[in-house]
């Protein structure tokens, strides 16, 4: 009988041991996978002359948001495939929830996806825990880079936007390229001609026009036949998706900064006086002339309600009103104009915007073929041809952006073109790089929000300041 | 055959030990990582022993998150337990329209809470959606349903509570239709009215299946996470942040995974012991009901 006893609780000892040993063993493999990175660049190991069909017979997996660029670029894929030989095998999600798994997949260590999607905000984050592959060593390798891939034929400021050292407060444009530019939103007003015309009113040169033109719409146009018309659509979700279009663009046009950096250390400067001012004066044009429920907005509302003549003016990607504007897509197609928006007090045009990457995963296998993708994605003929026979407008590339044939396809609608023009040079990243970025913009859109629903503006946003200053310092 | 008899208490457990370190082995591995300070921007952490536990209790956010988190269950699964027994007694009367009703009434059931939360964000929708527009006529079509904190709450439980109250009413139904007969005939002939019956047999003997119910939905209601997030994204300002939805956001959107997973243990510990409570209660229930029978 002892015997028994003694036998179970060896048994259970074991048991107990064989069930610790994996835990054990997990543990001191360290966090989040084998992180075995080597100090060289794989592009090195490609020489001799450049030749697309390098890789004939592999297949890449990208990871794609549900966007109309991406359907430019899943109907164009087949050129690459008899370009290259290589196979593309994609999966598509909508944007919800599109980061989210993006993010996982990339935490995991794993490499389920060679290449991807990314906005250049995201190089902050993704940047310093080394999933993303410095494409730099790549670009400079004329053995793996075509020469009509042309990097000077992109605009600087966006090839710029995704290079990074990976320090907090550091400027863009130094340091290693963890992705390259594909197509790109700048930050204007798009706005209904016909509800304008009807009104007699005409777009807003500052920004307590824009106010006072927003609140006329929202009282005048249901009047006018534009019944549930409110005066302009801008995004109001808990995310940081609404800080950075119209928000942002409009903040800095007021000279206002985000976070000072000295001597790299970083100070949340949204609570200064005049960013208090102009955060209360933001809330006060959602509140008389916004969307309601503008607290659940995101740029698929704003967008379509553009299109549905529900909103006389949004504030926001030109892209989210291009898609309402293309003929026959909504209500409003045929209806729509662009005007680059309120100047900021000194006449500043300075415009925040967003760029839709392609970046490679720096655990991926297949790096060669996957750099061979992002090239030709990347590249003169793709783009073009995106450009013209599909959706994927505001051109990353010089070249496009002259291109007779787009510019035949934009010019028929009012101040597109125009606005581009005006606002391109001006348009950079407003934010400074930091890898708290996500953190501290989606509590600036809750603090917006509470400053939405009635609460004092300076205190709300003197604690969203303290609670940050411990998070990026 | 000896050593057949031997290893047969062995081999029973084996499924049970099996399924015990399956769900020990992430809940530990969970733990551990708890006390380092593991993010992406740190991927090889420095153990920190049990600071994050600290930084969790000192957040202004976390007491937010917890005191909203207590609110929506407590809210949600009281309202559930009042309208599901009230169903249930309704549907007691096994009429033909009873009984069509019992099938409709399992529908909000089917669909998936974070679809349901969808459905109802559009029908919640001030200017474009039905409930402000069958409210019109009554002066009440400006409604901004989920644009004020209490508002944003009010109708997170409210959605709860329409998936989750037919789960109450099913649970009270059958333990109605389980009751014995003879106390009610009892009191029948005694002359005893319906609301003396109800609060001196009915209500006593059906507790215990109430109380699995309210246990049930009480626990599921400190995790929400889908109808919430779907709804609100955890506004406006923080004032729908439960504390799922601050774990997630730590963990997943933040990157700081030992930091949300603390929130996720802390959490953990509070649906423990609220469980615990409760069960130890629906024992004694149990016992009352018994008696009541006998």
């Amino acid at each position: 009988m002892d015997t028994h006893v003694h036998d179970r609780r060896r048994f259970l000892a074991l048991a107990a041991g064989a069930a610790a040993a994996p835990m054990l063993t997990a543990c001191g493999a360290g966090f989040g996978g084998n992180d075995d990175k080597s100090d060289g660049s794989a592009a090195d190991d490609v020489t001799g002359s450049f030749d697309w069909k390098r890789e004939k017979g592999t297949t890449v997996k990208a990871l794609l948001n549900k966007h109309p660029y991406t359907d430019a670029l899943i109907a164009d894929l087949k050129s690459f495939t008899e370009k290259t030989g290589i196979k593309v095998e994609y999966d598509v999600f909508p944007e919800d929830n599109y980061f989210d798994k993006l993010t996982v997949d990339l935490s995991s260590g794993r490499a389920s996806y060679d290449v991807f999607m990314l906005g250049a905000y995201m190089v902050w984050q993704y940047g310093p825990p080394n999933w993303l592959e410095d494409l730099g060593p790549w670009m400079r390798n004329s053995s793996a880079t075509g020469a009509e891939w042309d990097q000077a034929d992109f605009f600087p400021n966006l090839l710029q936007a995704d290079q990074w050292s990976l320090k907090a407060g550091a400027p863009l444009g130094q340091g290693g390229q963890y992705a390259l530019p594909w197509g790109w939103e700048t930050n204007v007003v798009a706005y209904n001609t016909e509800v304008f015309r009807k009104l007699g009113v005409k777009p807003a040169d500052t920004f307590d026009e824009l106010t006072e033109l927003a609140g006329t719409i929202k009282r005048k146009a249901p009047g006018a036949g534009f019944d549930g018309m409110y005066g302009i659509a801008v995004r109001g979700s808990r995310s940081w998706a609404t800080i950075h279009p119209g928000f942002m663009t409009m903040y800095a046009r007021n000279g206002l900064k985000d976070f000072t950096v000295d001597g790299g250390k970083l100070t949340p400067a949204m609570n200064s006086p005049e960013a208090v001012a102009f955060t209360e004066d933001w809330a006060r044009m959602v509140k008389r002339g916004g969307p309601p429920s503008w607290t659940s907005y995101t740029w698929y509302q704003c967008s379509s309600d553009l299109g549905a003549k529900k909103a006389g003016m949004l504030f926001d990607a030109d892209t989210a009103a291009y898609f309402q504007a293309v003929k026959g897509a909504s209500p409003a197609s045929g209806k729509i104009a662009f005007h680059p928006g309120p100047k900021g007090p000194g006449g500043s045009l300075a415009t925040n915007m967003w760029i839709w990457s392609l970046g490679m995963n720096a655990k991926s296998k297949k790096k060669s073929a996957s750099w061979l993708f992002l090239q030709w994605a990347t590249g003169k003929e793709h783009l073009r041809k995106s450009a013209i026979t599909h959706n994927h407008i505001d051109p990353v590339r010089k070249s496009v952006a002259d291109d007779a044939a787009y510019k035949d396809k934009m010019r028929h609608l009012p101040g597109f073109l125009e606005t581009f023009e005006t606002v391109v040079d001006q348009t950079k990243i407003q934010f400074t790089p930091q890898a708290q970025f996500f953190d501290a913009t989606t509590s600036w859109a809750s603090a917006l929000q509470e400053i939405y629903g009635g609460k004092g503006a300076k205190s709300v946003l003197d604690g969203l300041a303290d609670d940050l200053a411990g998070k990026v310092g | 055959m000896g050593w057949r008899l031997t290893l047969r208490p062995y081999l029973l457990i084996v499924p049970a030990l099996l399924l015990t370190c399956g769900i020990l082995y992430p809940f530990g591995l969970g733990l551990y990582y708890t006390l380092f300070d593991f993010s992406a921007s740190k991927p090889q952490p420095d153990m920190v022993r049990f600071e994050n536990y600290g930084a969790v209790f000192t957040q202004e956010a976390f007491w937010n998150s917890a005191w909203v988190t207590v609110l929506y269950a407590v809210g949600a699964a009281l309202a559930e337990t009042v309208l599901g027994v009230a169903v249930a007694l309704l549907l007691h009367r096994s009429t033909m329209v009873g009984r069509v009703l019992e099938k409709i009434l399992i529908l909000p059931l089917m669909i998936a809470p974070v679809i349901a939360a969808i459905i109802w964000k559009l029908m919640l929708q001030p200017s474009v959606g039905v409930v402000n527009y069958l409210l019109r006529p009554f002066g009440l079509g400006g409604v901004q349903w989920t644009d004020t904190p209490t508002g944003a709450l009010l109708s997170s439980i409210a959605v709860d509570v329409w998936v989750y109250t037919p789960f109450v009413a099913i649970l009270a139904l059958a333990g109605l239709r389980s009751l014995p007969a003879s106390p009610f005939e009892a009191a029948a002939v005694d002359g005893a009215g319906w609301w003396y019956t109800f609060r001196r047999l009915t209500l006593p003997m059906l507790w215990p299946y109430v109380l699995v119910a309210v246990i049930f939905r009480f626990m599921d209601s400190l995790k929400v996470f889908d109808i919430i997030y779907a709804l609100t994204e955890g506004g406006p300002g923080d004032s729908t942040v439960v504390l799922q939805i601050r774990a997630y956001l730590e963990a997943i959107r933040f990157q700081r995974y030992s930091f949300g997973i603390s929130y996720t243990i802390v959490l953990w510990a509070v649906v423990y012991l609220a469980a615990m409570v409760l069960v130890k209660h629906l024992g004694k229930i149990q016992r009352k009901a018994a008696e009541v029978t006998t």
